[in-house]
């Protein structure tokens, strides 16, 4: 059953120094295709570290990896994915007039896939 | 590593905003790498050592088969000279020198003329413009402030040094033991890194980034404020009265903040609010705000289209005079209602980074893209040029996210023209198609 949860989108230490190597190259394209997760909310949804799950906002889906983090570092609801081609995937054009899109509070829907992984994918 | 080696001091590291002008760089000659970057941080240690020169890179791509710069060039201002709504966008990872060449293309061509600062702090762009900003230099701050108040962004991953070389653990002046005498305070909706330095980690609820500095402005004030405010923010009326006072009572404070304010609900109310709030504190004490820049010049980008249009992002040129006006002219929303017919990008990669719908029309029209690496925009671009990197194959000038100018030197001469090479090439060639400014002088009358 698909939970719905914000995702927060950000910088992180490796997407930083990924991206100087470029965005096409495998590292970047890993660091940008993990989302990390509650590490209760992963176990409800009977997720481990490094599976497949699909994240579906209301402007697209993309499956990426997941990684737990504790409830004192990342709180039951919320995930964050380092900014990239997925995440944007994600957010809205829509910008209330002010030209900036929402990337860092997108309401995304969760679900586990099941079988192979297909990293990477969006539609 | 050979014996062929070049030692450049004081080299600056352009990758994010605070423009490290301390680096001590050794250059493999016989390789065109950077083997060493002294004092740099992780990503500055990456930006000097993924930007070798690699000569084995078209000088550029017309329609994915390699031309020359000069035949590039020529497509580059045919399509210009052609566009009836053209767009530049991008220019936070170049020298004020090509940003100016951009600005003065837009102006001959009545173009809409963007930044990354649109989809960065354009929102507190538009907060200055409401409430004003009570600044400082990060030199001032690393030799006054005594609390450092960290809100919605993680420096510790995305600034590295911004905390050792300006705040945190920076000794100065006035804070002659670093750390140890300032108060450090992260506010955010996760714990991020930075909470590692933090003596006080507030956690607000997402979305209720408005609300707490609204109650904070209130209890600085001296007004009553609901302990309900806790079930709304996720943060108690104990801590932010404990927050109100540390800001009151210190010597010297300082709010930093990153996206968390512009990329969430609220956007310029926001960073509104949190200007007001510096502003408010200056009854008690000193107390500044800066927001914390992420491209290696959009603080330059801000300068230069500020000083020659008028406004520092967001503006269109298309009636011979400049407008400014987020939401309409705005790279995001332009794109995504299909109004551009084609598009300049320099050192910006928005089909990576914008909403769908505007990567969908990006791919319909056609697009020019500067950069020195190959990219998404790249990719799908029609004329796209191989250019140097500025700060370290191109020398110029650029604003650290403080507003000083800072000169780069070049530390590998590349092959490859500059970003303000091409763009003034361009201009001129564009000047020959149009004779002049496309769009007529307004009548005198």
């Amino acid at each position: 059953m698909p939970e719905t949860m914000t995702l927060i989108g950000g910088r992180s230490s490796r997407q930083g120094t990924s991206l100087c190597a470029g965005k096409l190259e495998a590292e970047y394209i890993e660091v940008s295709s993990t989302v990390e997760m509650n590490a209760e909310d992963m176990a409800r949804l009977g997720l481990k570290d490094g599976d497949a799950v699909r994240l579906r906002s209301a402007s697209g889906e993309v499956d990426v990896r997941c990684k737990g983090r504790t409830t004192k570092d990342l709180p039951s609801g919320l995930l964050f994915i380092a900014y990239g081609p997925l995440s944007s995937r994600l957010m809205a054009s829509d910008t209330a007039g002010s030209g900036m899109p929402i990337s860092k509070h997108i309401a995304v829907t969760v679900e586990p896939v099941s079988g192979q992984s297909q990293e990477g994918r969006t539609s | 590593m050979s014996n062929n080696i070049r030692i450049i001091n004081d080299a600056t590291c352009t990758f994010c905003g605070c423009v490290c002008d301390d680096m001590h760089l050794t250059v493999d000659l016989d390789t065109n790498k950077i083997t060493k970057a002294e004092n740099a941080c992780v990503l500055g240690r990456a930006w000097f050592k993924e930007h070798g020169i690699d000569k084995d890179r078209p000088f550029a791509l017309i329609e994915g088969r390699d031309a020359s710069t000069e035949e590039a060039i020529e497509a580059s201002a045919q399509i210009l000279a052609n566009a009836r709504f053209p767009l530049i966008y991008g220019l936070s990872d170049t020298t004020c020198e090509a940003q100016r060449q951009a600005v003065a293309i837009a102006d001959m061509i009545g173009a809409n003329l963007d930044t990354t600062t649109s989809v960065c702090h354009g929102p507190s762009g538009m907060a200055f413009e409401g409430v004003g900003e009570s600044t400082a230099t990060l030199g001032e701050i690393r030799n006054r402030a005594d609390l450092l108040v960290f809100w919605g962004g993680n420096p510790a991953e995305s600034h590295p040094r911004l905390f050792t070389r300006y705040t945190v653990t920076a000794k100065g002046m006035y804070i002659p033991q670093g750390k140890k005498d300032r108060t450090v305070v992260l506010v955010d909706v996760r714990r991020s890194p930075s909470a590692a330095v933090a003596d006080i980690f507030v956690q607000v609820k997402p979305q209720r980034d408005f609300e707490v500095l609204w109650a904070l402005r209130a209890l600085v004030k001296g007004r009553r404020v609901d302990p309900a405010i806790e079930q709304v923010t996720g943060v108690s009326l104990a801590t932010l009265e404990d927050l109100a006072q540390r800001m009151k009572n210190c010597r010297f404070g300082a709010l930093l903040f990153g996206m968390g304010l512009t990329m969430t609900r609220g956007r310029h109310f926001n960073s509104g609010a949190l200007l007001a709030l510096a502003t408010d504190l200056n009854e008690f004490t000193h107390f500044v705000a800066k927001p914390v820049r992420g491209h290696g010049n959009v603080t330059g980008a801000d300068n230069v289209v500020s000083w020659q249009t008028g406004f520092p992002f967001g503006v269109n040129l298309g009636r011979g005079y400049p407008r400014f006006n987020p939401g309409e002219f705005t790279s995001a929303d332009l794109l995504g209602r299909g109004e551009a017919d084609a598009a300049l990008i320099i050192a910006a990669d928005p089909a990576a980074n914008f909403p769908q719908s505007a990567i969908e029309h990006l791919k319909r029209i056609p697009v020019i893209v500067l950069d020195p690496k190959t990219t998404h925009t790249s990719k799908l671009a029609r004329v796209a040029f191989t250019t140097a990197t500025y700060g370290i194959s191109a020398p110029g000038t650029v604003y650290r996210m403080d507003d000083v100018a800072i000169s780069l030197r070049v530390a590998l001469p590349s092959p490859y023209p500059s970003d303000e090479n091409v763009l003034t090439r361009i201009k001129e060639r564009v000047r020959e198609l149009l004779g002049g400014n496309r769009v007529p002088a307004m009548s005198a009358a």
